[in-house]
């Protein structure tokens, strides 16, 4: 497998390249912190289990996402089913706070999934239809103010808490991410997922029943958004409005950096691990460097056209 | 089948559209306490203006098979041009970048200023969809995620340019442009001051618009009828069967992001003219840009491409603000307001979804 960039097969490419990415900018960012500072905290283990830590809500709507993208449709009803999923979480708490949280996730998504396989209007808008229902629905319960209640014991143990040293989010991450990975790789419903992002008639001709896997993709989805939600609740102590608008577009993002085809049937789950890593170190590294917003930006947009043109570049009409 | 019917067949989604929203508008005069007069139209005008430009922004590179999620940005950066460009005043302009400062020169005084700052502002839109025309096309990438990144960039640009809400726009502008057509006149001095006695029966008609009928007039419907018009149209049918039959596609895909970024640009001209000051708001424009999209969809043009217009879309904006305006005549909750936007913005893009029930075979489901 790491023979040569040559000999590597067309989906194992951007992760190679990606991963190198990675390793560039923790090579930029120590030689920035090693001028200006004398210290060398991006290679700090510490330091980066933290990032790691903030990264895995990044993770988990983007593995969410991810199974969306690759049946060729998109989610982008993440922010308030993140967010409702939250706040009915710590509005219920107790023993039925995490359940009912990704309830709420599961049963937006099974919405999505309803509207987008059968209804067939596209996902694009139908999610986004369901986004502002969400949101309608949020500011109707909540009043437009945070909600008092505050986040369970097992959420904020779950978000913020250490197990041997590493924090406990990252175990959830890698437990989601290696379901994922099982799913995509080794079942049924994963050789479907790819079948349908390939060709949805010749998937559903072969016997395959396409609404259903689309719906039960939805539904991965949201469940992904509303554990995201439950774990960021914890981590910040209680759901406040907008908690999920900065997850919707550095998903996707992460998604495709990691070599998914945003058209859908080609991806591997390890490529959205790296992308996630790569915009968390970047993130971590402008802040750093104290960037503003505004340079922030332009570095993320120009990143994310630079990877593309790398290894992301489609075919040309001729062929 | 006669010509007629056969238009109207192929433009259902359209005069659906059309016929709600006369149907929705009309009700919301006739419940208006100061109902079908200038005063409301002015100002429904103002605020349909901004998306509904917006909206035709996203529908030319929609006819051409590819969402552009750069709309609001590039509308949010021209916007925050224009708190310099239209100030009205002979300050020197300079761009500071890192503690240096980049002398740019001075606009001229007066009309001849204001006129250059437009242009220059409409550039700066057109520019800026040129760019993601070249990326697009050159760079091969996905415009959905292209347009993402250089999205990312505008705002960054718009930010640097604004860190904090603020600028100055000539209050003569912003007064001539966002009230009726006699206030225009009686600005700008024509028709003596607005008050010529056959001028009488338009002076109550809104400015934005005349505006947003001009552009439409002067912009969108030539291009339509040119062949690089009809390429776009046809890149959103069959983009091989465009290259296969000689039309210049890449041409024509570049061209449609760089109108659409001057579409774009008019928006955010006009909102920074109507609110007097440049403001980089990501939230607002994320906002912009879903909106445009949920506008195009429900003027009836396709997310595939290749079927609708820049008409439809306005007609979708101007549905989508009328339902705003609905809430401060009829007594809903504050509270409730969200959620009946949400469930009115799903209902209407469910209404096309009615044609899965008249599908004989369920492959044709699959395109």
């Amino acid at each position: 497998m790491s023979v040569g960039v040559l000999k590597l097969s067309r989906d194992d490419r951007p992760i190679l390249i990606a991963a190198l990415f990675i390793v560039v900018i923790l090579i930029a960012g120590t030689g920035y912190t090693l001028s200006h500072f004398g210290s060398a905290p991006l290679l700090s283990p510490n330091y980066l289990l933290q990032q790691l830590q903030i990264g895995a809500f990044l993770g988990i709507v983007a593995a969410g996402a991810m199974i969306v993208i690759l049946i060729s449709q998109i989610d982008l009803s993440v922010p308030w089913t993140l967010t409702a999923a939250a706040m009915m979480a710590t509005s219920v708490g107790g023993g039925w706070a995490i359940p009912v949280g990704l309830a709420v996730g599961i049963g937006v998504g099974i919405i999505n999934g309803l509207g987008v396989a059968y209804l067939r209007v596209p996902s694009m808008i139908f999610t986004l239809g369901v986004n502002a229902v969400m949101r309608g629905l949020m500011v109707a319960n909540t009043g437009g103010f945070a909600p008092q209640t505050s986040a369970t014991d097992l959420m904020r143990t779950l978000a913020s808490a250490h197990w041997f040293g590493i924090p406990a989010a990252l175990y959830v991450w890698i437990g989601v991410s290696l379901l994922v990975a099982l799913m995509l790789q080794r079942t049924l419903l994963g050789r479907y997922i790819y079948a349908i992002g390939n060709k949805e008639a010749a998937a559903y001709l072969a016997g395959v029943n396409t609404r259903a896997v689309t719906v039960v993709c939805f539904a991965i989805s949201g469940l992904m958004a509303g554990l995201a939600g439950v774990l960021l609740a914890g981590y910040s102590q209680k759901a406040y409005q907008g908690m999920g608008d900065a997850y919707l577009l550095p998903a996707i993002a992460a998604v495709v950096i990691g070599g998914t085809n945003i058209l859908g049937g080609r991806g591997r789950y390890l490529g959205t691990l790296v992308g996630v890593i790569l915009i968390v170190l970047l993130n971590s590294v402008l802040s750093i460097m104290a960037m503003p917003e505004a340079g922030r930006q332009v570095i993320y947009g120009g990143v994310i056209i630079l990877m593309l043109l790398v290894y992301g570049r489609g075919e040309r009409v001729t062929s | 089948m006669s010509d007629l019917a056969l238009r109207a067949r192929q433009n259902v989604a359209f005069l659906t559209s059309v016929g709600l929203f006369l149907v929705v508008y009309l009700i919301y005069h006739m419940s208006h306490p100061k109902g079908f007069s200038s005063a409301v139209l002015v100002q429904n005008a103002d605020e349909v203006f901004t998306l509904a430009m917006v909206a035709v922004a996203q529908t030319v590179p929609v006819l051409a098979a590819g969402l552009d999620l750069s709309v609001g940005a590039l509308m949010t950066m021209v916007g925050c041009c224009a708190s310099y460009l239209l100030t009205g005043t002979t300050a020197p302009l300079a761009l500071e970048i890192a503690g240096y400062s980049l002398p740019l020169g001075s606009l001229p005084a007066g009309v001849p200023g204001l006129l250059i700052g437009i242009v220059l502002c409409l550039a700066i839109g057109a520019l800026g969809g040129l760019m993601n025309g070249i990326v697009v096309v050159y760079g091969r990438i996905q415009p959905i995620i292209a347009t993402l990144a250089t999205g990312a960039i505008y705002i960054g640009i718009a930010l640097f340019l604004r860190p904090q809400p603020g600028g100055k726009i000539d209050e003569d502008l912003n007064w001539a442009l966002t009230n009726s057509l006699g206030d225009f006149a009686s600005t700008v001095h024509i028709f003596n001051d607005g008050a010529a006695p056959w001028f009488a029966p338009f002076a109550g008609i809104p400015t934005p618009f005349v505006l947003l009928a001009l552009i439409l007039l002067l912009v969108w419907v030539p291009f339509r009828r040119t062949v690089t018009g009809r390429t776009v149209y046809a890149i959103g049918s069959a983009e091989g069967a465009a290259y296969m039959s000689g039309l210049n596609v890449n041409r024509a895909r570049i061209a449609a992001f760089t109108l659409g970024g001057f579409f774009a640009g008019c928006g955010g001209l006009f909102l920074a003219i109507q609110t007097s000051s440049g403001n980089a708001d990501i939230p607002q424009a994320g906002a912009y840009t879903l909106n445009s999209i949920a506008s195009v969809v429900i003027g009836g043009t396709s997310l595939l491409g290749g079927a609708g217009g820049a008409l439809g879309s306005v007609f979708g904006a101007m549905m989508l603000r009328v339902i705003s305006f609905f809430f401060r005549i009829f007594d809903i909750a504050p509270l409730l307001q969200p959620l009946f936007e949400g469930l009115i913005l799903l209902a209407a893009v469910s209404v096309g979804s009615l044609r899965v029930l008249r599908v004989k075979n369920t492959l044709e489901l699959f395109r």
